[in-house]
């Protein structure tokens, strides 16, 4: 009896320990934006538990409306670095906690069987050297994937200037790694955080392709040869903590998605952390709508075959706010309109606003069946209020960007709902 | 205006598309069998469901629309929308009736219909795979309840099966009264007679829970709020993607 009572004793004491703990080290994770769960898809294998969905599954939505897909927690908060933008900088005085190999893998095991999430985002802090905390890391994936034959998705963080072998190894048990860039420039980097350089950055990046690499060339020769980190790798950039203006960023988004294996360039709009540090700039507010306008540029990167320099150039280094880049495009460049919705090629559908790339598969194998108009246009999922100044599809009175003017149709999708202007009133667009 | 009575089944319409052509009387207007019929109407068949007919109907779909689309039509009818049945005859109609493939013809409304439901029901089974939530019972079962708009449990058994082979579960679907238990080696469709408490509000009681469920619960719940950042805390946007009615069930939306 004595002897129950000591082990329950000693549960609920853990158990207080393991809650401190993970409250502390999510606190210390959550600035990371990745939580995806794509890019593999691996069914259960005998005696195991898990599998992965090659889509992703979000299992719950935070109140910030961001995705919880994985256990997105640092194995400790602890770090010998002192960089400006991180919460977990040496010099800050914060509840600081590490967790057992044990302890963070019963935590993911048992909260996957619940359905509470897909599997688990490991990162840490930086103790004593990169290489000692990398190899805690893969610590962790090796003991869930041998020990407890975990077939669920696992995202390792890469330590800044750990050592290849270590990245190899990491590259077996993990579905996706990333290495996060977070200052887009060099010397912006240098400024904000001396302990590092684009090197140290970039190597691990460059062992994390390889890797996928030659695994690729291994599978075509042996089935069986094992996958090297089968969803790519990501990383992430913090927007608004430097100088670094949108075209900086982007085009460095655009470099780093001709590298086979990235699959994800995350943007993270600055967050004041350390508000009394005055290397960084003081914001009111984060920079939540220029983050937004980066993914979209980052979309047409990826899935509108737009170039960098179309969205963003010397002469427009920096994405509208006001109105979307794809918008933005069409707005500068009224010559490509009015584009024939029956006959355009797909590239040319995807550049119209208002149409996506479902709606632009739809009509691609509709219109084989007959000419499609408005109407049908509308419920395929087309956004008509934008597309109908720059498509025509033989029944719409022309009225198209080239008749309005750029400026008219841009002050048409920009108003305000509520606002009514009248229209007999003049008004004048002043160039700011 | 004709009216075909038939007993609400896939079978059954199906049944009745075979009786259409056999006619040469297309409805317009399926009924349910006994349901008050309207004022006014010229013809009314009475369908009884037959495995023959049900056979050749879907013999003579499958050669003439891909296996997936075959496989959205009963997605389709799971959605359980009033309307659905005559609409998926009108869309099997269209496909016996065209020379040529017609399921990519999104500029036919019907057509396009279907597809739209089947993007609604589909989803509706992501946001199940996404939010349920298993409370693990004394005896080791994981149990889940939930209440989805579509009856998609059928479409979900087979990830579950899949991902948590190595423990049993009971998903229960509480509008429709059924759910689906696993065994460690099959999953099979399961009905109760008497209800226990947590086969009617979905949550289990403390006395059946095991000894260290609670203390997952609240470290689930402890992390959910430990993740979120205040500074751009978007109340619409959470509701938009974790909709109200799912709450109920959500173990981190408990208090």
């Amino acid at each position: 009896m004595r002897y129950i009572i000591a082990v329950s004793f000693q549960l609920n004491y853990m158990d207080d320990n393991v809650l401190e703990k993970l409250k502390i080290l999510a606190e210390s994770a959550k600035y990371d934006v990745s939580c995806s769960s794509s890019g593999t898809t691996r069914s259960n294998q005998k005696n195991g538990i898990g599998n992965a969905a090659g889509w992703g599954i979000c299992h719950s939505f935070a109140e910030d409306g961001r995705c919880i897909s994985l256990l997105k927690i640092m194995l400790t908060n602890y770090c010998i670095y002192d960089c400006a933008y991180c919460i977990n900088r040496r010099s800050n005085d914060l509840k600081r906690a590490t967790f057992s190999v044990s302890e963070l893998v019963n935590l993911t095991i048992e909260f996957y069987r619940r359905n509470y999430i897909e599997g688990l985002f490991l990162s840490s802090g930086v103790v004593r050297n990169p290489d000692y905390t990398m190899e805690r890391l893969v610590r962790v994936a090796k003991d869930l994937r041998l020990v407890h034959r975990f077939n669920g998705y696992i995202h390792l963080k890469s330590i800044p200037g750990a050592s290849r072998e270590l990245v190899n190894e990491a590259g077996l048990y993990a579905d996706r790694l990333s290495v996060n860039i977070e200052i887009p420039n060099e010397k912006s980097l240098q400024l904000l955080a001396p302990e590092k350089d684009f090197q140290s950055v970039f190597k691990p990046m460059s062992y994390i392709q390889q890797g996928v690499l030659q695994s690729a060339e291994e599978r075509k020769k042996y089935r069986y040869a094992p996958r090297f980190a089968p969803a790519g790798q990501s990383t992430q950039m913090i927007v608004g903590a430097s100088a670094e203006n949108d075209k900086d960023i982007l085009r460095l988004s655009s470099s780093l998605y001709q590298r086979p294996s990235m699959k994800r360039v995350y943007y993270s709009g600055y967050i004041p952390v350390n508000t009394y540090d005055n290397r960084l700039p003081a914001l009111k507010q984060p920079p939540l709508v220029r983050e937004n306008r980066l993914y979209q540029a980052d979309w047409l990167l990826r899935f509108y075959e737009f170039k960098v320099d179309e969205i963003v150039n010397d002469a427009f280094p920096d994405l509208d706010l006001e109105i979307d880049p794809k918008l933005s495009w069409a707005l500068r460049h009224p010559e490509a309109f009015p584009v024939d919705i029956n006959k355009a090629d797909y590239e040319m559908l995807l550049r119209i606003p208002g149409i996506g790339v479902k709606s632009a598969k739809l009509i691609i194998v509709s219109r084989r069946y007959g000419h499609l108009g408005a109407s049908q246009l509308k419920k395929i999922g087309v956004v008509m209020k934008k597309a109908q100044y720059f498509i025509t599809c033989h029944e719409l009175p022309v009225r198209t960007v080239n008749e309005l003017t750029p400026e008219v149709v841009r002050s048409v999708l920009t108003r305000k709902p509520g606002k009514v202007s009248d229209d007999r009133q003049l008004v004048l667009q002043f160039q700011e | 205006m004709v009216i075909f009575l038939y007993d609400k089944t896939f079978d059954g319409l199906l049944t009745a598309v075979y009786e259409a052509y056999f006619r040469k009387s297309f409805p317009d207007v399926l009924l349910a069998q006994g349901a008050p019929l309207p004022l006014f109407y010229d013809e009314l068949v009475t369908i009884y469901t037959d495995d023959e007919k049900v056979d050749r109907v879907w013999k003579g779909l499958q050669k003439r629309i891909s296996e997936s689309a075959l496989s959205c039509l009963a997605v389709c009818w799971l959605s359980e929308l009033p309307e659905v049945d005559i609409l998926l005859f009108r869309y099997i109609r269209k496909a016996f009736d065209s020379p040529k493939s017609i399921e990519l013809n999104f500029g036919d409304t019907d057509i396009l219909e279907v597809s739209k439901i089947w993007k609604k029901v589909n989803q509706e089974k992501h946001r199940v795979i996404e939010f349920v939530r298993f409370q693990k019972a004394e005896d080791g079962t994981f149990f889940a309840a939930m209440e989805p708009m579509y009856n998609v449990l059928p479409l979900v058994t087979s990830h579950f099966k899949d991902r948590f082979a190595d423990q049993k579960w009971l998903l229960y679907d509480l509008k429709r009264e059924y759910g689906y238990y696993y065994d460690l080696t099959e999953v099979s469709e399961v009905r109760f007679d008497n209800k226990d408490s947590h086969l009617l509000s979905g949550i289990l009681n403390d006395n059946l829970m095991a000894e260290d469920e609670k203390i997952f619960q609240r470290l689930w719940k402890e992390y959910f709020k430990a993740i979120t950042i205040r500074e751009r805390i978007n109340p619409r946007l959470h509701r938009q993607h974790m909709p109200v009615r799912f709450w109920k069930y959500l173990t981190e939306k408990q208090n």
